[in-house]
């Protein structure tokens, strides 16, 4: 997936939509940032998650840091190779390194989140 | 960050040089500057450096230096070799830890004793000199917090006393462990100590302020002739965590006792006198409380600070330190559990944010250099 054509959660978690499903994963910019990633506990299929609400959570060798869903709606289905595999979270974050997919809740949509444009000023500003 | 943090003579270098700066103890220093592991493994298998200036220095001078610190301190000072450094800890009257120390006996190098120096963690420099100041009474001695007049560097791994030996003047690998001396290094005055807080050999530069950047950057140069650089204060703790090396606010507090953190050897209560020497030796026969453990887990996920320990469903104790160890590619920890359960091998589980994993108690260190 090209990284210009997603939205992207303040918080750093990017999304693609299809329809009314959403795939979700974390920018390079964070991976870049959080960097030594040791384990990942996927989101369970089934979940209802709501934007801003810890989703699932990454774990580096210095700290355990919470994925926020970015969208509204519900998880049905999840990256099972990722945890086992966390270096395509560095080497392909926006394809390989998806977390997981989100069916969108009646009524929910993207239009709170931030194009590509806006997301890289905010991580610019980030440093 | 607030403008009142200190910085260490090579805060400019750390910036310009991607380190993520954090505030720590009060000094803006750089965690990492890149890979933890990578900084982790260069100091394992080559050489790693750390800026290690916010570690307080303090000076300590008068015809009693010695007899004082030997009344603050849980080892015997007056009976140190010239050059000689010890470990100790400075303890209340209850036996709990003020602090970790080093202390150097300083030589000159026309073999006039000068004195005592001793390092200090960062968190407590102020509470340290504050100590010294109350307990000070008649001895005849000045302390001198000269913190921000040096700056200390430390390098640390398996070729770490070669690479320093062609940039110093004296004969460093003749050097004994946890000794140390004045020396010049790349044509600076520095005094040189065979000490380190990584578990590899290696030792610790202090140096004045103003030659820091030049002594550094000449470091920098040689030690990425050898595949090593500069590590920040993440991979610092995961190398001490793998050394089975207690660090104060985790594993040490005014509410633990030496011996609980099975610091015996830091321990001397054999005809001497020192500020909670009664309370430690009352502690000693005292087999109910919590002692420091080693534990190793399984997978990938870290047991951190705070996460309760159980057996059979029963809370036994709780993780001081906890992460993911680069060197065994799995998570370790230390924490203090209730004596019944701290046998090596003792089977333990850890409670994750919610969900139990195995833990096995493990002999510390973890790790140690030559296996």
């Amino acid at each position: 997936m090209n990284p210009a054509d997603l939205k992207y959660a303040k918080t750093h978690e990017w999304v693609s939509l299809a329809g009314d499903v959403a795939t979700v994963g974390i920018s390079a910019f964070a991976i870049e940032a959080l960097t030594d990633l040791v384990f990942m506990e996927l989101p369970v299929v089934g979940k209802q998650v709501e934007p801003e609400q810890p989703m699932c959570e990454v774990e580096s060798v210095k700290a355990v840091s919470d994925v926020y869903a970015p969208v509204a709606g519900e998880v049905i289905e999840v990256n099972e190779s990722l945890p086992d595999n966390l270096e395509v979270l560095g080497t392909d974050p926006y394809g390989e390194g998806w977390i997981a997919k989100i069916r969108l809740a009646a009524g929910a949509g993207t239009d709170h989140l931030l194009d590509h444009a806006a997301y890289e000023k905010q991580c610019a500003e980030e440093g | 960050m607030a403008d009142t943090l200190h910085r260490t003579p090579l805060y400019d270098w750390h910036v310009a040089h991607g380190g993520r700066m954090v505030d720590f103890a009060g000094w803006e220093m750089p965690v990492q500057y890149a890979s933890i592991v990578e900084e982790h493994q260069a100091t394992r298998t080559a050489v790693g450096l750390f800026d290690i200036s916010h570690m307080g220095r303090l000076l300590i001078d008068g015809p009693d230096a010695g007899a004082f610190i030997d009344r603050l301190v849980t080892r015997r000072i007056l009976d140190m070799n010239p050059g000689q450094v010890r470990y100790a800890l400075v303890c209340n009257a209850d036996g709990g830890v003020l602090d970790d120390v080093l202390v150097y006996q300083v030589t000159l190098p026309d073999g006039d004793l000068s004195g005592y120096g001793m390092v200090v963690n960062a968190s407590n420099r102020d509470k340290i000199v504050g100590w010294m100041a109350q307990q000070r009474g008649d001895f005849d001695v000045t302390v001198n917090d000269a913190t921000h007049e040096y700056a200390m560097i430390s390098v640390q791994g398996p070729r770490a006393i070669e690479m320093l030996d062609g940039l110093a003047e004296c004969e460093l690998t003749a050097m004994r462990y946890y000794y140390g001396n004045m020396t010049k290094l790349c044509d600076c005055r520095v005094f040189f100590s065979r000490t380190g807080y990584t578990g590899e050999d290696g030792g610790e530069i202090i140096c004045d302020a103003g030659s820091a950047v030049y002594i550094w950057e000449r470091l920098i140069a040689k030690a990425a002739e050898l595949g090593g650089g500069p590590v920040g204060l993440a991979a610092r703790d995961t190398l001490r965590l793998e050394a089975g090396m207690p660090l104060y606010g985790h594993e040490l507090s005014e509410e633990i006792n030496p011996v609980q953190a099975g610091l015996d050897f830091a321990v001397n209560l054999r005809n001497r006198e020192f500020i909670g020497r009664d309370a430690i030796a009352t502690l000693q026969r005292d087999d109910s409380l919590p002692v420091r453990v080693g534990l190793q887990l399984d997978g990938k996920r870290p047991a951190r600070e705070g996460a309760a320990i159980l057996r059979d469903d029963e809370v036994v104790g709780e993780v001081t330190s906890g992460t993911f160890s680069p060197t065994f590619g799995r998570p370790i920890a230390m924490g203090f559990v209730k004596p019944t359960a701290a046998a090596p091998g003792t089977m333990l589980e850890v409670d994750i944010r919610g969900s139990r994993h195995a833990a096995q108690v493990a002999p510390l260190p973890f790790y140690q250099r030559g296996q």
